[in-house]
């Protein structure tokens, strides 16, 4: 517990060293409030299974889910090796994964107050999306999202793995993230997907990563089985590919420049 | 000094299969299913035993397979053969309690999180390796004073000066009280002031808490400063080891002596006095063997135009090159990635 809360603290001071460049990544999370603009214009012929509204307030939620599961674990991970620092955190009797988790999650509190001034410039500027959300529901979002993010992290921190052998995991990282982007909801919701194409993609990882959790925050009608089964079924499969992985690469490492 | 030694070396051998890659997403993925590898022999069957509390220096040109040895007696790499064991552990199995026994400390590399003051990175370890707070205060102020560095701690890492800096590696280092250091190149870059501090900190250190220290330096002036025996490796081979007493009649039977002249003279004006090094316009180089220094000395002084003279230690790369027949130029191209 105290191991947790000094990681934590001296972490979110190392990130709060960093104010101006986490106010310039916040920003550039915007991506679904363009993608907003976008879909309400469209939605309003009326051809769309959600009204303008409802696609306000799911990119809304997709930009906060967005913002609250970023994850570049793998670029760290990546740097660690190519400078040799991993060998610093090997020598030390704490998992990296761990050390990253609680930067990641320092991260966030920095993150906060530009994520809720972005929200509130939101609101002013789309006033449709403003709304109560039901409590029920809107927990679960919150819970499925805090899921999100741990799946997501497991999920780089696994491709990070790469970096043992191929000191170019990010590559790899860049595929994975054209796929999520497109079947994890950030570009349209699920709803809007042809059956087929969203069959499928409720068979990957990705929608658990951003649709799922949005949809619930935004108050969408939402099925939450089979999902949490696919989501479950990720999360065991990485887990186990980690663990895997991460006892194969060390075997493997040869501390190069360390 | 306990029976059972400390650190046990045999045989440790260590092959890198150095990747022939470019570097593309095409390539990655084909790096994946088809790779091509030549091999480097980085240490070569290097045995020896140390004892608990004994101060070790391990001297060897660059890329000779000190920094491999190290990496293999601290557990970040496997070997590909042999065997050790350090604290009575398998080091390269890496359990917590083998962890919490030891240290490494890289002079070219660093562990202290650059933005922040160095306290915060104790602070770090100190819940990493479960130091209790009392106990948390009382070593860091314990070692910040051995280390005269109190009032800099809370200043961020990146405005220390390198000195400052290296102490402070030291204390984060150090922090969890290990039972084995290992050193490589701690003094690497520092001016002569930091260079003995650091050096009279590790000797107080071992005294103190009786830690073991395995050290690496180019510098035989850390060396023997600060330890009595001494491992030299070259080659990725054992060459010696013993005494440091030893070593200096073996390997450092020369000292060098630097010339600024009034004039330019020829090279044959110096073959009398030694071995020419270097010589550029009013400066020269020369080796000369260490029981006719004064003399030669003398006699330079005497016949040639001198302006100044400095006698300095010879660089440990040529003095192990003299003894063993080979070019100082290629000793830099023996194969090993680890001082890259």
């Amino acid at each position: 517990m105290r191991k947790a809360k000094t990681l934590l603290a001296v972490y979110l001071a190392y990130m709060l060293e960093y104010r101006a460049e986490l106010f310039l990544w916040a920003l550039a999370g915007a991506l679904p409030l363009i993608l907003l603009g976008v879909w309400t214009e469209a939605a309003q012929s009326g051809a769309f299974p959600l009204n303008p509204g409802e696609f306000a307030r799911y990119f809304l939620m997709v930009f906060l889910v967005r913002q609250a599961t970023v994850v570049w674990v793998v670029w760290e991970f990546e740097r660690d090796v190519v400078e040799g620092r991993l060998s610093f955190r090997l020598l030390r009797p704490l998992d990296p994964f761990f050390e990253h988790l609680a930067a990641h999650v320092a991260e966030r509190l920095a993150r906060l107050p530009f994520v809720v001034l972005l929200t509130l410039l939101f609101f002013w500027l789309f006033p449709e999306a403003r709304f109560v959300p039901e409590p029920g529901p809107f927990l679960l979002g919150l819970l499925f999202t805090l899921l999100a993010f741990l799946l997501r992290y497991l999920m780089q921190y696994t491709t990070a793995m790469l970096t043992f052998w191929s000191e170019r995991a990010t590559a790899v990282e860049e595929v994975f993230f054209l796929l999520y982007l497109f079947l994890s909801g950030t570009i349209a919701p699920l709803e809007v997907f042809p059956e087929p194409l969203r069959n499928l993609a409720l068979l990957t990882p990705f929608p658990y990563l951003v649709y799922l959790p949005a949809a619930l925050l935004a108050g969408q009608k939402v099925d939450l089985f089979p999902g949490v089964w696919a989501m479950l079924f990720w999360g065991v499969a990485f887990l186990l590919l980690w663990r895997l992985l991460w006892r194969m690469g060390l075997r493997h490492y040869s501390g190069q420049g360390a | 000094m306990s029976a059972e030694p400390i650190i046990l070396a045999q045989d440790l051998t260590k092959h890198y299969r150095v990747a022939l890659k470019e570097e593309s997403l095409l390539a990655t993925l084909r790096h994946f299913l088809l790779r091509q590898y030549r091999t480097v022999k980085a240490v070569e069957g290097v045995s020896f035993q140390i004892a608990r509390g004994e101060v070790v220096g391990f001297l060897g040109p660059n890329g000779a397979g000190k920094t491999t040895t190290l990496k293999m007696l601290t557990g970040l790499i496997h070997p590909t053969r042999g065997q050790a064991v350090v604290a009575g552990h398998i080091p390269w199995r890496r359990e917590k309690a083998f962890l919490k026994k030891i240290t490494l400390v890289m002079g070219n590399k660093q562990q202290l999180i650059w933005d922040l003051p160095a306290l915060d990175t104790f602070r770090l370890n100190a819940a990493i390796y479960d130091i209790p707070e009392g106990e948390f205060r009382k070593r860091v102020s314990e070692l910040s004073e051995m280390l005269s560095l109190t009032n800099k701690l809370h200043q961020p890492v990146r405005k220390l000066s390198l000195g400052e800096r290296m102490k402070a590696e030291l204390l984060a280092a150090l922090l969890h009280r290990p039972e084995v250091l290992f050193l490589d190149e701690p003094t690497l870059g520092l001016d002569v002031n930091a260079q003995v501090a650091v050096r009279e900190f590790i000797r107080e250190y071992n005294r103190r808490y009786g830690a073991t220290v395995l050290l690496t330096s180019h510098y035989m002036a850390d060396i023997a400063a600060l330890a009595e025996r001494v491992l030299v490796i070259h080659q990725g081979r054992l060459l010696y080891d013993g005494p440091l007493a030893g070593l200096l009649e073996r390997f450092a039977p020369y000292r060098e002596v630097g010339l600024t002249l009034a004039q330019p003279l020829p090279r044959e004006a110096f073959l009398a006095f030694g071995e020419v090094r270097d010589l550029e316009g009013l400066k020269a180089r020369l080796l000369v063997p260490r029981e006719k220094l004064t003399e030669r000395v003398a006699e330079i002084l005497k016949r040639l135009p001198v302006e100044d003279l400095e006698v300095r230690e010879a660089p440990l790369e040529e003095v192990i090159a003299r003894v063993y027949k080979i070019a100082p130029s290629g000793l830099s191209e023996t194969p090993a990635l680890e001082e890259a």
